[in-house]
């Protein structure tokens, strides 16, 4: 099980990474390389050019950018785990980050990464869906901003062009005084990707009405997806039965993906219930913290 | 954990596995961290269908690949080999390293390439064209098993390996007299140890001395044998290294295609060549599954959970060649009642071809499906007499005062005493208790359930299975050595004859012989001599090392013993009878030779020898098994293995009934295998087992489509237990000595998975009882178990 | 294409093709096999090492890739030839494996786990080797070695790797 002959070549700036890209259609980025690696040991991706990006300093950072937290490409995992503002501004990601693969992955695997790769199991990308952000894309024609809606297209499939690189991701960070998030799923074992993940980040007001509220669920479907339903929590408390009503309702009609690992029936209960487990979770970490003066 | 009324100095005590400190240290010597000059690699090309005629093979790009030195078919093969051995008398099944003239599974090799890097075969293999005629295939085993069904091997005429019918007693009359009858179906699904190193071999031939070198990651018997018979080399002419460390193989590391093969290239390119498997190859045509089988039983019982007697057809799917797998039929005779008092056994066996992987032997050879087929039956018993499962199982185990006790297939179980270890269990586990907990778990909507599973572990392997099922084959020996040499310095040499797979043999024969001269274990040096300088022997298969070479070991120290007792009887002037023997030194009167002086006799004091005795201080012993030297009756009742360890299982599995996922509340195991050599090797082996049950219970299948495509290919499908879901295991030991081996020991490296599946579905069923929803095939899965309580639910809603 | 790799302290300049995986490197390359090759892809964690002290797989990275790292090996662990450190005999002491195969990804990663977290809790050294599947011990030596080492380097002053 040996990759088929590449180049390697480690650019030293994104303009040059982008220009390798772009003169060469068989040339793919790296950067933490978990997925891409063992595709290629497999020889079910064979790049002839493998550009790594996973150095490029300009790539290397997480920043507030206005309503976002931005995250470079090139950061890993495991960076964005101990990164206290990340923690703090984004607490769904944070909730969401150890159920990526194993820490043995995460140290090397990045964020921009797992969103590229757009596994519809993948736990980043259903952060960045359920929360509404945004990647920067960059390539030859310039730079482009993909809302997380626009951004997954179908598995393994993204609105990114051939020579264009993931630059960033922008998770919004959301500036409410009491922000709660959770983060579930199911599989087989723990580390595996999930028949079914979860998320929710809610945020309340002093009495405990909603104020905000984000739902995604993935696995289930072909791309994650953030509920509509998400939109209809805000302005009283949640409670469990018309939570569970409210999401039953939309996910008996969301398309699910069908492959050997469950039923389809099997994802869509399990949807509603790790959706209605996860909201009340977030619901319940936001109660725990105390209101802002 | 020592047994009743003897002291061991050695032997049960908390010593160290000498075999860790390597391993620990990253210094362990596996095949694959063997590179010899000159070394080159071997690819594999698979084949892309399931069953086909092979018209033709293109490798002219392949050899114009770069460092490219050899493309093989399977012609050149089948012309410079004999086929490779099987079980059974099944000759028109024939079996080369590489498929010949037709391909009979999806992944089956149909040429090797050898380069000069693994990643250069690997590239040629990709360019190696292969032009294929596609015939029908078969995948299932009960379509195999229909005449009307395209057989694998046209020659053979059917897919039928073995279709036979035993009848151990008065099985009709049992039925009549019953006062129930019950019957069920129950499947095991196509698994294996998938050890964490794949197979691996090297080979060199050196034309001067006309000998073959071969170092591979082995776990078989008559390995070398098998290899000179197929490349037609005298068996002096294949040297097998035994001193290569094995990475895990509980029975499967039995890569002799891949050992032909390799010899093959090796003569003929006069280079070493190198043969490791990568996963996929592993997986996928590594020829190393385990059974799959479905299990057809109808029982015979009376109201008071009394079981009268069993009919009992298994039906094994053995892949597309035959190899040992039909055997794994055949060891399950010997405990076929499992430890109940089951007084008649119609037993029907039958193993066909299919267009799947090759099946392999794989830990308890056919125990373990076994043992979940008759605890179900148990389960199902109990349910139906409206009893409680413990106690039925009670109710009918073999007392303690029955042994040695005859089964109804001839084999005579050694010792055991099934209701202290059940007792002891549940007080471990306070069941009142535990009932409590499953109920409390229930009434908050969880669904919780108990799983109990009662068996033995048969060890000791002999093979008496082969005479058994092949009448051409009269094997009555399934010996074990060993050879103590005692220095010039007089430090102490044991020697091995075999390789080890992590189960410890350094270790337990030190202690073995450490025991038997009273001398620090520590002290002693084992050693592993290839293949020409060794005794013969039978490789740990059938949990039979501590038997086996524990015996072996414990025999020759006695043999030295004497001979060193009567060289200091000499200088005592007593009769050797007279002389005492303590940890070394001899005396007799008050005077004591030591060991130093009588070492030196042995070695530079001729003069002193008594008479008769040759120089130096060596002994050896080929040790016969406990049992097993009779050919099976004319109506096919045989002993099989001498020794039979018990095991019982109690877990508590609670289920979300939306998610569906079990998990692993609490988990004991009560354990008797007899007198233990090695408290943290047998603890290591059972608790392992359990892992391993784990899987097959829960995780792991080699899933195949209706077109023999193999879905489950990586680690990324096929699912092993990681630490997150196997739970903290409590062991509770007792130990009934076995009267048949030297220290009282019995097996134990099968422990643990033969008892492990049959509980957890055992608990899984016990959960989904209120819901009447029963899961008869493993694994069982999360989804399967999800979507069979929702239909569940629902019906109920539904109804008025 | 060259690379310097500095692996247990020692940095050496290797030339190897870019498709060279950093385990077949250690391994072929540098002769350092206590590195095993299990899945080559990325599951099993026979093939763990640490870069830069945090376990990973060396199956899932190419040599050309890890110039600048520092990474450490089983073979850089045992304090000197014959000895062990704490961890390799706390594994020893519980008997903490039986093949050895995934050894040393198993002690590469406890040794990580013990710097980061001394006094770990069950449960993360529980998920911290979830990473690694072993198929002989079902786990339950392991942990109780891990548990031994946090214990025994709680009583001394030394840190994980003596």
């Amino acid at each position: 099980m040996k990759a088929a002959p590449f180049e390697y070549v480690r650019p030293s700036s994104a303009a040059e990474a982008i220009a390798l890209l772009a003169a060469d259609e068989d040339a793919r980025v790296i950067a933490g390389g978990q997925t891409l690696v063992p595709m290629m040991a497999m020889r079910l991706a064979r790049p002839a050019r493998l550009v790594d990006i996973s150095r490029l300093t300009e790539l290397s950072n997480i920043r507030i950018d206005g309503e976002n937290i931005a995250i470079g490409a090139a950061v890993r995992q495991a960076v964005v785990e101990r990164d206290a503002l990340a923690a703090e501004k984004t607490p769904l990601l944070a909730r969401a980050l150890p159920w990526v693969g194993h820490a043995a992955t995460r140290c090397r695997g990045t964020v921009g990464g797992s969103i590229a790769n757009a596994d519809p199991a993948a736990e980043i990308p259903l952060v960045l869906a359920t929360l509404g952000g945004s990647v920067l894309a960059r390539g030859s024609r310039g730079a482009r901003t993909i809302a997380a809606g626009d951004f997954f297209l179908a598995p393994m499939t993204t609105a990114l062009e051939d020579d264009e690189i993931l630059v960033e991701a922008r998770f919004p960070a959301w500036r409410h005084a009491r922000v709660g998030a959770a983060f579930l799923e199911i599989s087989a074992r723990r580390g595996d990707f999930a028949f079914v993940a979860a998320a929710a980040q809610v945020a309340l007001d002093a009495s405990g009405a909603c104020v905000a509220c984000a739902i995604g669920v993935g696995g289930a479907t072909h791309v994650p997806t953030r509920l509509a339903a998400s939109d209809a929590f805000p302005g009283a408390a949640i409670e469990e039965s018309a939570a569970r009503k409210t999401l039953a309702l939309e996910i008996a009609d969301i398309d699910i993906m069908t492959d050997g690992h469950a039923s389809p029936a099997y994802r869509r209960r399990a949807s509603i219930e790790l959706a209605t487990r996860a909201l009340l979770a977030a619901r319940d970490d936001a109660l725990s913290k105390e209101p802002r003066a | 954990m020592s047994g009743p009324g003897r002291k061991f100095r050695y032997i049960s005590t908390d010593r160290r596995v000498r075999e860790d400190r390597r391993f620990v240290v990253g210094k362990g010597n596996y095949i694959a961290d063997l590179a010899v000059e000159g070394m080159l690699h071997v690819a594999l090309v698979p084949s892309q269908h399931a069953a086909a005629r092979i018209i033709s093979i293109d490798a002219s790009k392949a050899l114009a690949s770069p460092g490219v030195h050899a493309v093989v078919g399977g012609d050149e093969i089948a012309a410079a080999s004999e086929p490779l051995m099987n079980g059974l008398d099944t000759p028109n099944v024939r079996r080369f390293p590489l498929a010949v003239g037709a391909t009979r599974y999806m992944g089956e090799w149909v040429a090797a390439v050898v380069a000069d890097t693994r990643a250069l075969a690997e590239d040629a293999a990709e360019l190696v064209e292969v032009e294929y005629e596609r015939s029908p295939h078969v995948i299932d085993a009960e379509e195999a098993y229909k005449p009307t069904s395209p057989p694998v091997h046209p020659a053979h005429g059917s897919n039928t390996l073995l279709d036979r019918v035993f009848d151990w007693g008065d099985i009709d009359a049992h039925f009549a007299a019953s006062d129930q009858r019950l019957s069920l179906r129950v499947t095991w699904g196509r698994n294996s140890t998938v050890p964490i190193e794949t197979f691996g071999v090297l080979a060199q031939w050196d034309p001067w001395n006309e000998i073959l070198d071969v170092r591979a990651s082995i776990q078989m018997p008559k390995y070398a044998d098998q290899i000179a018979r197929a490349l037609r080399l005298p068996m002096n002419g294949v040297r097998v290294h035994y001193d290569v460390d094995v990475g895990g193989s509980y029975g499967v590391k039995r890569g002799i295609k891949h050992s032909v093969l390799v010899g093959h290239l090796a003569r003929k390119l006069g280079r070493p060549v190198r043969l490791i498997e990568d996963r996929l190859e592993n997986m996928r045509s590594g020829d190393a599954h385990g059974p799959e089988r479905v299990f057809d039983i109808d029982v015979a019982f009376d109201n008071d959970g009394v079981i009268n007697s069993m009919k009992m057809r298994a039906l094994d799917n053995a892949g597309a060649y035959a190899g040992r797998a039909p055997f794994q039929l055949g060891k399950p005779i010997g405990a076929i009642v499992g430890p109940y008092r089951i007084k008649s056994v119609r037993y029907h066996a039958v193993s066909v071809t299919t267009n799947k992987a090759v099946e392999e032997a794989v830990r308890g050879f056919g125990q373990s499906p076994t043992n979940y087929a008759i605890e179900t039956m148990v389960d199902r018993v109990a349910e139906a007499v409206g009893l409680d499962r413990v106690e039925v199982r009670r109710r009918n185990f073999i007392r303690a005062d029955e042994f040695p006790y005859l089964i109804p297939s001839g084999t005579r179980y050694d010792s055991g005493d099934y209701h202290a270890v059940v007792d002891k269990v549940l007080a471990r586990v306070d069941w009142t208790a535990l009932v409590a907990e499953r109920d409390a778990l229930r009434a908050g909507g969880t669904l919780a359930g108990i799983g109990v599973a009662a068996c033995l572990e048969p060890s000791g392997g002999n093979s008496s299975f082969e005479p058994l099922l092949n009448p051409k084959n009269a094997t009555t020996t399934w010996m074990e050595s060993c050879r103590i040499n005692i220095d010039a310095l007089g430090t102490i040499n044991v020697a091995i004859h075999t390789t080890s797979s992590g189960q410890g043999h350094e270790t337990l024969v030190a202690t073995a012989v450490g025991e038997a001269l009273e001398i620090d274990p520590a002290k002693i040096r084992v050693t592993r001599p290839d293949s020409l300088s060794s005794l013969p022997g039978n490789s740990p298969v059938g949990s039979r090392m501590a038997i086996m070479l524990g015996g072996a070991g414990f025999h020759a120290a006695h043999k030295l013993k004497a001979k060193i007792t009567a060289i200091a009887a000499r200088q005592l002037g007593c009769a050797p009878a007279e002389a005492a023997y303590c940890e070394g030194a001899v005396s007799h009167g008050g005077k004591t030779i030591e060991w130093a002086k009588i070492v030196d006799i042995a070695h530079r004091q001729f003069h002193d020898l008594p008479e008769g005795f040759e120089p130096g201080l060596e002994a050896s012993h080929i040790m016969q098994t406990p049992t097993g030297e009779a050919l099976p009756t004319a109506d096919g009742r045989v002993q099989m293995y001498p020794c039979h360890s018990f095991e019982f299982h109690v877990v508590l599995v609670a289920i979300d009934p939306v998610l569906g996922k079990p998990e692993l509340r609490r988990y004991v195991i009560g354990h008797d295998c007899g007198v233990v050599i090695n408290p943290h090797i047998v603890k290591g082996m059972t608790l392992g087992g359990i892992a391993h049950g784990i899987g097959a219970a829960l995780l792991e299948e080699f899933v195949y489509d209706s077109e023999g495509q193999m879905m489950s290919q990586s680690f990324m499908d096929y699912l092993m237990p990681s630490a997150s879901e196997v739970p903290h295991v409590e062991i509770v030991h007792h130990c009934t000595p076995s009267p048949l081996t030297v220290f009282g020991q019995k097996g134990s490296g099968e422990s643990g998975y033969l008892g492990a599946p049959a509980a957890i579905s055992g608990a899984i069923n016990d959960a989904t009882r209120p819901l009447g929803v029963r899961f008869n095939k493993l694994p069982i899965r999360v989804g399967a178990i999800a979507d069979a309580v929702a239909e569940a639910l629902e019906k109920r809603k539904e109804a008025p | 294409m060259k690379v310097a790799l500095t692996v247990n302290g020692d940095t050496r300049e290797i030339d190897v093709e870019p498709r060279t995986t950093l385990l077949d490197a250690l391994r072929d390359s540098l002769r350092l096999t206590g590195a095993h090759t299990g899945c080559e892809h990325g599951v099993c964690g026979a093939c763990t090492v640490l870069i830069d002290g945090a376990p990973a797989r060396a199956c899932l990275m190419f040599a050309v890739q890890a110039d600048g790292f520092e990474l450490t090996t089983i073979e850089g662990l045992a304090p000197a030839p014959g000895e062990l450190s704490l961890i390799q005999d706390a594994f020893c002491e519980t008997h903490g494996m039986q093949c050895g195969y995934c050894t040393p990804g198993m002690v590469l990663t406890a040794h990580a786990l013990l710097r980061d977290d001394p006094a770990p809790s069950r449960e993360k050294i529980v998920e911290a080797i979830s990473a690694n599947i072993c198929r002989c011990t079902g786990y339950g030596q392991i942990v109780e070695a891990i548990e031994l080492a946090a214990r025994r380097l709680a009583g001394s002053n030394a840190g994980p790797a003596t």
